[in-house]
C-alpha cells in the first residue's frame, strides 16, 4: 500500500493523515483514518449526499473529493457544526419536526440545510426542494424535512426581528 | 508526495510535461466515481488543478463579443450572473447538472475532458460554436469544440495538454437548452438539445446530446429552419417548428441501453427541438 | 400539521403525543453509531467474492495467490463452514458459500480477511475461480411448465397455491381483464450492510454487532452454520440505516463470524452500494393475469387470476409473499367467488424476498388497475366503483377468513376524497412576470415542457394489508420492564430500523406506569425474541409486549402500594404521574411509591393462532388487517412521457396513532417508495446480469420527485390490537403505486381521448408517449 502522508484542516484543527493510498476519497479518510464518522457513505458516486461536507465553504460530496487534493482547504464536517449535546437550531428542529427516522442521510442533510440557509435566508418550498435535491432520503418522503427547514427560517426571522 | 497542486497554468503544464502519465484532477465528480469503484487508479502522480486561479476565472471580451471561461469554472458559477446573462443556455444546462454538491465541484473543463455524449454542457458549447484552448508546456492551440469532441469519452487532447479555457460567443438572439431525464433531479440525460437562433448572423444552430457517440449538430434542420424564419419578426410558422423537430430526430443516431431505447431518444430530441424552436420564435401564420 | 398537534390533556411523552426521538440528537450530530461506524481494536476487514455468472458449475477455486498477498490473513470457502452449509428463513436452501454450483450473479463463493479494504479488494481479485457456464433458467413460465432441469435440489417451484372459493363458474354481466407486470424493486436502504464480529477468546462463542431486522432469527441460522449453541452466539443491534425488508435474510452475518472465529480477532465487513444490490433480496417481479366479473352495477361477482412471482435463485420468503398476493387478490372489496392460481418459482435471477408490502403490492397494482377498468365498463367513476364494493368488518376474504378487525374502507375512500385537491394549476401559480415555476413542471430544470404541454390527471388506489405473520407462524414478542425509584427501564430485542419503536416504547411505559424517566436497555439477544421488524407488526407485537410488561410491573406496584394502604390492586390506578385509588382519597407520586421497590417483569406477547391454507387456499391464515386509500394528482407531458406527481392524498386506517408525527413519517416515507415503483425504480437484469446496480441508474425519488402529502389518520381503535393501534408502515407503499399510474392514465385519456393501458410498473416515458 502506497503510503501518502499529508495534513488536512478539519473543523478548525490540523489533522495528520498517514498511509493513505493515492486516490483515496476524503470521505474514507475522514471516516477510516481521522475517526470522524459523521459523514456517511451510501453510494460512492455522489448520488445521495450522505457524505456532504463543506470544503472551502462549498457544499460537496466528500466521496468525490480526493483527500490528498484537499490539503490546505478548510473542511467542515457535521462534527464541526456543534458540540456534542448542543445541537444547532437546524439540528434541533430536525428532531422536533420528525425529520429523522433511520438517520443515515441526516448528517449530510444537516450540512446541506446549513449551507442553504446561509445563502438563502427564507427559501420557498420549491427552492428548498431544488437545493436539497442532492440529498436522498429513503425513510421520510421529505415532508418533515421541508417542514424543519421552514421552521428554522421562521425561527431565525423571529430572532432577527427581536427589538434590541 | 505524488499529488501536486500547482497555482499557475505554466507550472501545471510543466508538471504534465515531466509526468506524462499524470492524472489531471479538477472537480473530481467523474474521476472519483471511477476511483471509488476500483476501475481507475492514479498510475503515477495526480495534478490537482483547483488552485490554478487562471483556470477558475472567466472574462467577458466585449470587443470580440465572447465569454472566455476557464476550464476550472464550476457549474455553480455558471449559474450566476454575469456569466449566466452572457450565456443563458449554458446556465440552463448547468442547472440540470447533478445536484448542488456536484455543481459546486464539477467544472466545464471536466465535462469536456470526460466527453460523454450525455455531458450536460456540451450541446450548448456545440450549438454556440465554442472553441477550446489547449495548452501544453510547448504551446497553445485552439480547436472548435466539435473537433475537440471526437467520440464516446474520446477527445483530441494530446499528451501533455490540458484544457485551459473555453471561448463562447455572446450571441445576439435566442438560446435555450432542454434535457430529458427519468426523474426530476440528479439524472443523466437520455436526450438533450441546445438551440441558438443568432439574429445578427441569421443562423440557426442545433446540437443534440445523448443520441450519438458524441454531440451532433443538425445541418439540415438548421438550414431548413433558417430558411423558414422571418428574421425581422423572429417568427416562423407551426409547420416549420414541426419540420425542425422531424429533421432533428432524423439527424440523431441513438442507441438502446439500460437507460433508454433508441426509439425513445430519437422521438425525444425531435420533441425538444420543436419546443425549443417554439420558444425561440414567435408563431406566425403559415404561408398561403 | 394539525394531525400532530397534541390535545392539551395528553401528558407530554405519553401515548398520543409526538415526543422527539431519544436517538434524535445523536443522529443529527452524526454521533449515532450505525453498524458501519462500529470498530474494535485490532480488527481486520473482510470482503466477499461473488459469482459473475447467473448459472455455472464451479470447476475449481484457487486461493493460493490471495493467501500470498501482504496483509491478507484468511481466505475461506464452503469447506470452512463448520456447521450447516445452508441457511434460509423458510427453507434451508441457500449456501453460505457456493460449492458446486452458483445460481445467481452475486452469489458468494469465498471471503477474505485483510488489514484494509484495499487489500481485501486485491485479495479478491487474486482468487481464481474456474467456472463452467450452464444455461440460465430465466423464464418463470419454463419453471412452472416443469420442462427445465431443476436448478436446485428443492426444485424449480418454490410454492404453488390456489385459492378457490364460492362458485368457480359464476359469471358477471360485465367482464374486464388484464395482464399486469411489476419490475424488480430494491429496498435501497441508505445504511449499507455492515457488521463487526468479535470472537470470544478461546473461540467458543462470538458477539456480532449487526444492522438487521430480527436478531434472534439471525442468531438461529448463524449458530447452526457455526456449529455453535445459540447461547454462544450473541447479537447486538448495530445502528440500522433503514431496512424495508432487505435485512430479513442473512447477508454478511455468517461470513463475518467465520472470519473472526478463524482468526481469533475482530473482523468487520461493509458492503459497497454495488455489492449491496447483489447482497440482499429484492421485491419479486411478477406477472399477474386477472379477470373481474361484476354486475352491471359494478359489484364484483368473481375474480379469476393467475399470478407468477419470480423468486430468483433461493427461496427466502417467496412462499409467504405468494400467500399474501393470492389471499388478498380481491383487494379491500367483497368478492363472493374466486379462482386464483399463484406460483412462486425459482430462476437464476437475483433472489427475491421481503420488501415493504410483501406480495400485497403486486396484487394491489393488478386489482386496482382492474377496478378502474370495471368503473369504465359500468359507467361509474373511480370512487363510486370502490365504494360499492368496499369491505366492512365481518366480510370475508376469498380464503373464507372473516375480517374481524375494524375495516373502515368506505371511510378511507370518503375521507381521502374530502381532502382538498392542489390549489395550484399545472406549472404552479403564474408569477408577476407571467412565468410559471419550471420546477413544478414535469422535467423541472430540464425545461422539457411548457405548461401547455402538460395535462393533469387524478387516480385512485385502495388497499388491504395483513399485519403480523401468517399461516400458523407464532411471531411473538418479548419485553422486560424494570421499575425503581421513578425510573422505568425497558428491554426488548425489537430492531429499531428508523421506524421509531424506541419512541413509542417509552411512550407506552410513561403512560402505563406514570413515570417520565424511561430508559432503554441495549437491543440484543440478552432477552427473548421480538420477532421481525417487518409485516407492520412491531407496534402491535412489541408494543403489546412492552404494554404487557409494563402492566405486569404496574400490578406489582399496585400490590405494594395496596399492601401499604390496605387496598386491593384493583382499587388503584395511575393518574398522570401518581398512584391514586379509585375513591380519590389516596395520591402517591410514582417516584415515591417506587423508591424502595425493585420490580422486574418480562412478558412474551403472542397473537392468536392462525392456520395454513388448505389446497384450495381456504383457512384463517392471517392475523389482522389494515386499510388505506390513496388519491394521486399527476401532471403528465404526454408527448415526452415525463411526469410530476403533484399531490398524494390519503386516509389511512391506523387504529390509534400512538405517535402521530411518527405515523405521518411512515405514511410519507411509504408513499415515496410507492412512487418509486410507479415511475422510476427497477433493477434491470439482462440475461441474469444486473445492469444498474448503482444509484446513478437505480433511481430513487428525490426532493423534486416527491410531492406534498395530505393525510387523514382514521383512528378507530381496533379491539384486537393491544393498544388499539394497527401497524402503519406498509399500507402507504401499497396503493400509492396504482393511484399514481391511474392518474397518468387519466391524464392520457384526457389528452387524446384514448389513453394508454400502462399495465406495467415502473411506467417509463416510452410507455406513455410511444
Amino acid at each position: 500500500m502506497s503510503g501518502e502522508h499529508f495534513t488536512l484542516h478539519v473543523n478548525g484543527v490540523d489533522r495528520e493523515v498517514r498511509d493513505s493510498w493515492l486516490g483515496e476519497s476524503l470521505l474514507d479518510v475522514l471516516r477510516d483514518r481521522l475517526g470522524l464518522v459523521g459523514a456517511k457513505g451510501a453510494c460512492e458516486q455522489g448520488e445521495c449526499g450522505s457524505c456532504s461536507v463543506l470544503v472551502d465553504d462549498n457544499l460537496v460530496c466528500s466521496c468525490l473529493v480526493m483527500a490528498a487534493a484537499a490539503v490546505g482547504r478548510p473542511i467542515i464536517t457535521v462534527e464541526g457544526l456543534s458540540d456534542p449535546g448542543l445541537p444547532t437550531d437546524v439540528q434541533q428542529l430536525f428532531v422536533d419536526a420528525g425529520a429523522v427516522q433511520c438517520g443515515f442521510c441526516t448528517p449530510g442533510l444537516v450540512m446541506a440545510v446549513h449551507d442553504l440557509l446561509d445563502r438563502v435566508v427564507e427559501p420557498t418550498e420549491t427552492e428548498i426542494r431544488e437545493e436539497l435535491a442532492g440529498n436522498v432520503c429513503r425513510c421520510t418522503g421529505y415532508g418533515r424535512i421541508i417542514e424543519a427547514v421552514q421552521r428554522v427560517a421562521v425561527s431565525r426571522r423571529a430572532d432577527r426581528e427581536v427589538p434590541r | 508526495m505524488p499529488v501536486f497542486a500547482p497555482t499557475t497554468v505554466e507550472s501545471a503544464t510543466g508538471l504534465l510535461a515531466d509526468h506524462p502519465d499524470a492524472m489531471l484532477l479538477a472537480g473530481g465528480t467523474d474521476a472519483m466515481v471511477e476511483i471509488n469503484d476500483g476501475r481507475l487508479r492514479p498510475d503515477d502522480v495526480v495534478i490537482a488543478l483547483d488552485a490554478v486561479a487562471e483556470l477558475r476565472s472567466w472574462r467577458h471580451d466585449p470587443v470580440t463579443s465572447t465569454l472566455v471561461i476557464g476550464a476550472g469554472v464550476t457549474y455553480t458559477e455558471l449559474l450566476r450572473d454575469p456569466p449566466a446573462a452572457l450565456a443563458p443556455a449554458l446556465a440552463q444546462a448547468s442547472r440540470t447538472v447533478g445536484s448542488p454538491q456536484i455543481r459546486n465541484a464539477g467544472t466545464l473543463g471536466g465535462n469536456l475532458g470526460t466527453c460523454s455524449p450525455a455531458g450536460d454542457g456540451l450541446p450548448v458549447l456545440a450549438a454556440l460554436d465554442a472553441t477550446v484552448t489547449l495548452t501544453s508546456a510547448t504551446g497553445t492551440r485552439v480547436l472548435p469544440v466539435m473537433d475537440f469532441m471526437v467520440g464516446v469519452k474520446r477527445t483530441a487532447l494530446e499528451p501533455g495538454e490540458l484544457i485551459n479555457e473555453i471561448t463562447v460567443p455572446v450571441v445576439d438572439g435566442w438560446q435555450g437548452y432542454a434535457k430529458v431525464g427519468v426523474r426530476n433531479a440528479m439524472v443523466i440525460a437520455v436526450a438533450s438539445a441546445c438551440l441558438v437562433v443568432d439574429r445578427r448572423a441569421r443562423a440557426v444552430s442545433l446540437a443534440l446530446g445523448s443520441v450519438g457517440p458524441t454531440i451532433l449538430r443538425c445541418p439540415e434542420a438548421e438550414a431548413a429552419l433558417g430558411r423558414a424564419i422571418d428574421w425581422e419578426m423572429m417568427s416562423a410558422d407551426v409547420g416549420a417548428f414541426a419540420r425542425f423537430g422531424e429533421l432533428a430526430g432524423a439527424a440523431s443516431r441513438p442507441i438502446t441501453d439500460h437507460r433508454s431505447t433508441a426509439e425513445y431518444r430519437r422521438h425525444a430530441v425531435g420533441v425538444l427541438a420543436t419546443r425549443l424552436a417554439r420558444r425561440a420564435l414567435t408563431r406566425s401564420e403559415a404561408a398561403a | 400539521m394539525t394531525v400532530t398537534d397534541r390535545p392539551a390533556d395528553i401528558r407530554p411523552g405519553t401515548i398520543g403525543s409526538s415526543p422527539p426521538r431519544p436517538d434524535g440528537v445523536a443522529k443529527v450530530q452524526g454521533s449515532f453509531e450505525f453498524s458501519s461506524d462500529i470498530s474494535a481494536d485490532g480488527c481486520l476487514w473482510g470482503a466477499t467474492l461473488r459469482s459473475p455468472h447467473p448459472h455455472a458449475r464451479i470447476v475449481s477455486i484457487d486461493l493460493a495467490a490471495a493467501w500470498q498477498l501482504d496483509g491478507v490473513s484468511a481466505v475461506i470457502t464452503a469447506e470452512d463452514v463448520p456447521g450447516e452449509m445452508n441457511y434460509g428463513l423458510i427453507s434451508q436452501d441457500q449456501p453460505v458459500f457456493a460449492s458446486d454450483v452458483v445460481r445467481y450473479v452475486g452469489e458468494p463463493v469465498a471471503a477474505v480477511a485483510a488489514d484494509h479494504p484495499e487489500t481485501c479488494r486485491r485479495a479478491l481479485d487474486a482468487i481464481v475461480v474456474e467456472y463452467e457456464l450452464l444455461d440460465a433458467l430465466l423464464d418463470p413460465e419454463v419453471a412452472i411448465a416443469g420442462d427445465a432441469a431443476p436448478i436446485h435440489p428443492d426444485g424449480n417451484v418454490i410454492r404453488h397455491q390456489r385459492v378457490l372459493s364460492g362458485d368457480p363458474d359464476a359469471v358477471g354481466d360485465v367482464v374486464v381483464e388484464g395482464t399486469y407486470e411489476l419490475g424488480m424493486q430494491d429496498q435501497a436502504f441508505l445504511g449499507l450492510e455492515a457488521a463487526l464480529a468479535i470472537p470470544d477468546s478461546g473461540g467458543g462463542g462470538v458477539e456480532l454487532h449487526v444492522a438487521t431486522q430480527w436478531l434472534h432469527e439471525d442468531r438461529r441460522q448463524l449458530a447452526a452454520c457455526l456449529a455453535m449453541d445459540e447461547s454462544a452466539v450473541r447479537l447486538v443491534l448495530g445502528g440500522v440505516g433503514g431496512a424495508f425488508g432487505a435485512r430479513e435474510d442473512i447477508s454478511l452475518q455468517v461470513h463475518c463470524c467465520l472470519l473472526a472465529l478463524r482468526l481469533g480477532r475482530p473482523v468487520r465487513m461493509a458492503y459497497s452500494r454495488a455489492e449491496s444490490f447483489l447482497g440482499h433480496v429484492h421485491r419479486h417481479p411478477a406477472k399477474i393475469w386477472i379477470r373481474h366479473h361484476a354486475t352491471s352495477g359494478g359489484e364484483i361477482v368473481k375474480i379469476e387470476a393467475r399470478m407468477v412471482f419470480d423468486g430468483g435463485a433461493y427461496a427466502s420468503t417467496s412462499s409467504a409473499v405468494l400467500v399474501n398476493a393470492v389471499t388478498m387478490a380481491q383487494g379491500p372489496y367483497r368478492c363472493p367467488n374466486a379462482v386464483v392460481d399463484g406460483w412462486a418459482v425459482r430462476t437464476n435471477h437475483l433472489p427475491c424476498g421481503a420488501m415493504r408490502g410483501f406480495g400485497a403490492v403486486q396484487a394491489c397494482f393488478a386489482q386496482e388497475s382492474q377496478m378502474d377498468k370495471l368503473a369504465e365498463a359500468c359507467g361509474l367513476d373511480a370512487v363510486e366503483v370502490r365504494l360499492r364494493n368496499a369491505m366492512r368488518t365481518g366480510d370475508v376474504l376469498i380464503t373464507g377468513q372473516p375480517v374481524l378487525n375494524v375495516a373502515p374502507v368506505e371511510r378511507c375512500i370518503r375521507e381521502t376524497d374530502a381532502l382538498p385537491l392542489p390549489d395550484e394549476p399545472v406549472g404552479g401559480t403564474v408569477g408577476a412576470d407571467g412565468a410559471v415555476d419550471v420546477m413544478k413542471l414535469p422535467g423541472g430544470a430540464g425545461l422539457t415542457a411548457d405548461a401547455g404541454d402538460v395535462v393533469r390527471g387524478i387516480g385512485w388506489g385502495v388497499s388491504i394489508k395483513n399485519l403480523m405473520y401468517s399461516e400458523g407462524f407464532d411471531d411473538y414478542a418479548t419485553a422486560r420492564c424494570r421499575l425503581h425509584g421513578g425510573v422505568a427501564t425497558i428491554k426488548f430485542a425489537t430492531a429499531e430500523v428508523g421506524q421509531g419503536f424506541v419512541m413509542i416504547a417509552a411512550q407506552i411505559a410513561r403512560t402505563i406506569l406514570g413515570v417520565d424517566d424511561v430508559r432503554l436497555d441495549p437491543i440484543d439477544t440478552q432477552i427473548g425474541s421480538a420477532g421481525s421488524t417487518s409485516a407492520s407488526r412491531q407496534t402491535w407485537m412489541s408494543g403489546g409486549a412492552v404494554d404487557a410488561a409494563c402492566r405486569a410491573a404496574r400490578e406489582r406496584l399496585f400490590e405494594a402500594v395496596g399492601a401499604a394502604h390496605g387496598l386491593e390492586p384493583v382499587q388503584l390506578a395511575i393518574d398522570g404521574t401518581d398512584v391514586v385509588d379509585t375513591m380519590g382519597d389516596l395520591r402517591v407520586p410514582v417516584v415515591d411509591a417506587t423508591a424502595d421497590l425493585e420490580i422486574d417483569e418480562t412478558v412474551e406477547y403472542h397473537h392468536p393462532q392462525t392456520v395454513h391454507l388448505d389446497e384450495n387456499g381456504q383457512g384463517n391464515c392471517h392475523t389482522a388487517f389494515a386499510f388505506v386509500a390513496h388519491r394521486a394528482v399527476v401532471d403528465v407531458d404526454p408527448e415526452l412521457g415525463l411526469v410530476k406527481v403533484v399531490q398524494i392524498a390519503t386516509a389511512q386506517d391506523v387504529g390509534r396513532a400512538l405517535n402521530p408525527l411518527s405515523v405521518i413519517g411512515q405514511i410519507e416515507g411509504g408513499i415515496a417508495q410507492g412512487l418509486g415503483l410507479a415511475v422510476m425504480e427497477e433493477i434491470i437484469q439482462v440475461d441474469g446480469v444486473i445492469r444498474n446496480g448503482n444509484f446513478t441508474d437505480y433511481l430513487l425519488p428525490t426532493f423534486l420527485d416527491m410531492p406534498p402529502v395530505v393525510a387523514t389518520l382514521i383512528e378507530e381503535p381496533d379491539p384486537h390490537a393491544p393498544l388499539g393501534a394497527k401497524g402503519v408502515g406498509e399500507p402507504p407503499t401499497i396503493s400509492s403505486t396504482p393511484a399514481i399510474v391511474a392518474a397518468i392514465r387519466d391524464a392520457l385519456r384526457q389528452a387524446d381521448g384514448v389513453g394508454k393501458p400502462l399495465s406495467r410498473v415502473p411506467v417509463r416515458p416510452s410507455d406513455i408517449c410511444l
